[in-house]
């Protein structure tokens, strides 16, 4: 089985983050015929205040910790955030910040972001990519951006074909890197005591 | 000598009393603290431990000083700190201090090291805040060296080498304080902890208990790892913190206020949020000493609790009373509950006195007043 969780940071509802994170699930699903695909959906909005919590106690409440093991337990990630003044969505930060460290290492991650104009969509790029790879995840060379009116546009280039060309990268992306060994939280830190001590015989 | 003991920490922070809208002067609050221990012991708690901070809104940067006076003052209560910044002190210096205030105690007070919260103070002595885990390995290696060794020859990293030193004052009756290390979340201070078999403190308030227990249970496996005893054996300490009034909902109300208000509570889960998620308790005494029974629940029969009863601006007459609360009502009934069930193999609380007997039954075969016990000989290796 192959997990793929998708987080998504729109806050209305109904969402055009959400739609586009629907469509991008399902592009996915569509690239891998016949395999057993589960895709948790997190609204970030419904953990908005754990999300604020955890920030103010430095741990988070068990429904919290539920949505933690489900993203670091995933064997992929997809990700959209509304563009909300030049970069994503405070709460979409947020959720990443407070995720334990090591949750996305080596996890392949397929990023995509919405917007009211098209002039946004660098936030891709600037924001979202070198995030990703600061957690040390593996981003997917194809990301998505939908101003609103690509919900309209149809053709070359159209937000179908954007979107099945990044779903297409990222799940060739997901082959390669293979089932995912989920990162144990603090090994790196107790690896490097144990050495420390092992130092003073 | 005590199968578990009771007492309290104190972090020393000036807070404002949100309902008066008083802050006590720095003078108020250290006088403050000393009123609290002194009646700690009177009600008959047995530990008194104070933080360690550098910086305002706190007052206690100097805590031998503070425990000798509390010492001098008191006749049964053990003296200990929450913690001792390994990191940032020289570990040379808390050897001298910690020698010179187990001979003026008769040996009633023991250490708990840290490695601090607050980033400025490693600049602020000198260190670097990113060497914070081998600073601690080396320090510690060093402090052991110190204390076990008649004449230490030493050279680390980050500090001076030593060459011929001696220790003075030596330990009392040559054994050094008992130490504790203590961690809210890094889970590397339970290997540490393991490594030498000394005893593992888990702060265990602002967080869940599931944390706690995951990192004692970590701490008690790596002790018999590293060849202590069992893992029931280890030597584990807990805080708590507790807000009782005789009548539970007076104590959610009058607590309620500087709960809002605390700098390490405030404006994020509220009040029974917290008190569901984490070990706190605010209610009837009654309340306290179910929820403090269930600990042994999760860490295992353990040997010290200590509970913080002064933070947060609550005024000096109200701690006195929650001291009163503790002592007549609450931790009576723990000591009776908690021996109940208690396998005879699980260590007493340490104490000075345990180890000096300790030490004398393990060194019967040998010289009988050497200087360092056996059981050090792992440690003097290692330094």
């Amino acid at each position: 089985m192959t997990t793929i969780a998708v987080v998504t940071g729109g806050l209305r509802e109904p969402s055009s983050t959400r739609l586009l994170a629907d469509r991008l699930a399902g592009a996915v699903r569509d690239h891998l015929p016949g395999q057993d695909v589960q895709m948790p959906v997190i609204e970030l909005r419904h953990v908005g205040r754990a999300v604020v919590d955890a920030m103010l106690t430095g741990f988070p409440s068990a429904e919290l910790e539920q949505v933690f093991d489900t993203v670091a337990g995933a064997d992929g990630l997809i990700a959209v955030t509304p563009a909300f003044n030049a970069s994503f969505s405070g709460l979409f930060k947020s959720f990443f910040d407070v995720l334990p460290e090591p949750s996305l290492q080596d996890m392949p991650v397929l990023i995509a972001a919405t917007g009211g104009t098209e002039r946004h969509s660098l936030v891709l790029e600037h924001a979202m990519r070198p995030m990703f790879s600061y957690l040390h995840a593996v981003v997917s060379p194809i990301a998505v951006y939908a101003a609103t009116d690509d919900f309209a546009g149809a053709g070359a280039g159209s937000l179908d074909q954007r979107i099945d060309r990044a779903a297409a990268a990222f799940v060739r992306l997901l082959s390669a890197c293979g089932p995912r060994e989920r990162p144990q939280e603090y090994a790196a830190e107790l690896g490097e005591m144990e050495r420390l001590l092992g130092d003073l015989k | 000598m005590s199968q578990m003991q009771f007492g309290i920490f104190t972090v020393g922070d000036l807070t404002r009393d949100p309902t008066t809208g008083k802050t006590l002067s720095e003078h108020e609050r250290i006088k403050a603290t000393v009123e609290i221990a002194k009646k700690a012991d009177e009600v008959g708690l047995d530990v008194f431990a104070t933080g360690e901070h550098h910086n305002p809104p706190f007052v206690p940067s100097s805590p031998t000083t503070l425990l000798a006076y509390i010492a001098a003052q008191t006749e049964h209560l053990l003296l200990s700190t929450s913690t001792t910044l390994i990191t940032t002190n020289d570990p040379v210096k808390i050897a001298e201090d910690f020698s010179v205030l187990q001979h003026l105690t008769d040996g009633r007070m023991d250490i708990m090291l840290g490695r601090g919260n607050t980033g400025p103070v490693y600049p602020w002595f000198g260190k670097d805040l990113r060497a914070a885990i081998p600073l601690t390995v080396e320090n510690y290696a060093l402090l052991r060296a110190v204390w076990d060794e008649e004449i230490v020859n030493w050279e680390g990293k980050y500090r001076s080498p030593l060459q011929g030193f001696t220790l003075a004052p030596r330990p009392l009756d040559g054994i050094p304080p008992f130490v504790w290390h203590a961690s809210i979340r890094s889970p590397e201070i339970t290997e540490l902890a393991a490594y030498y078999g000394d005893g593992f403190f888990a702060n265990h308030i602002f967080w869940p208990a599931s944390h706690t227990q995951q990192m004692v249970a970590r701490y008690r496996e790596r002790f018999a790892h590293y060849g202590h005893g069992t893992p029931e054996q280890a030597i584990v300490g807990l805080g708590g913190h507790v807000f009782m009034r005789p009548n539970s909902q007076d104590a959610v109300d009058e607590f309620r206020p500087y709960f809002d208000e605390a700098p390490v509570y405030g404006h994020g889960p509220t009040l029974e949020e917290f008190t569901a998620d984490t070990p706190l308790t605010v209610g009837s005494p009654q309340q306290v000493i179910e929820r403090t029974l269930s600990f042994r629940d999760y860490v295992g029969d353990y040997q010290r609790q200590l509970f913080l009863v002064d933070h947060a601006g609550l005024p000096l007459k109200t701690v006195l009373e929650q001291l009163d609360l503790l002592g007549e009502e609450v931790v009576p009934v723990l000591r009776k509950e908690f021996a109940i069930g208690r396998p005879a193999d699980v260590p007493d609380a340490p104490t000075h006195a345990g180890l000096v007997a300790k030490a004398r039954e393990e060194g019967a075969d040998e010289a009988p007043h050497d200087e360092s016990s056996s059981e050090n000989t792992d440690q003097e290796a290692s330094a």
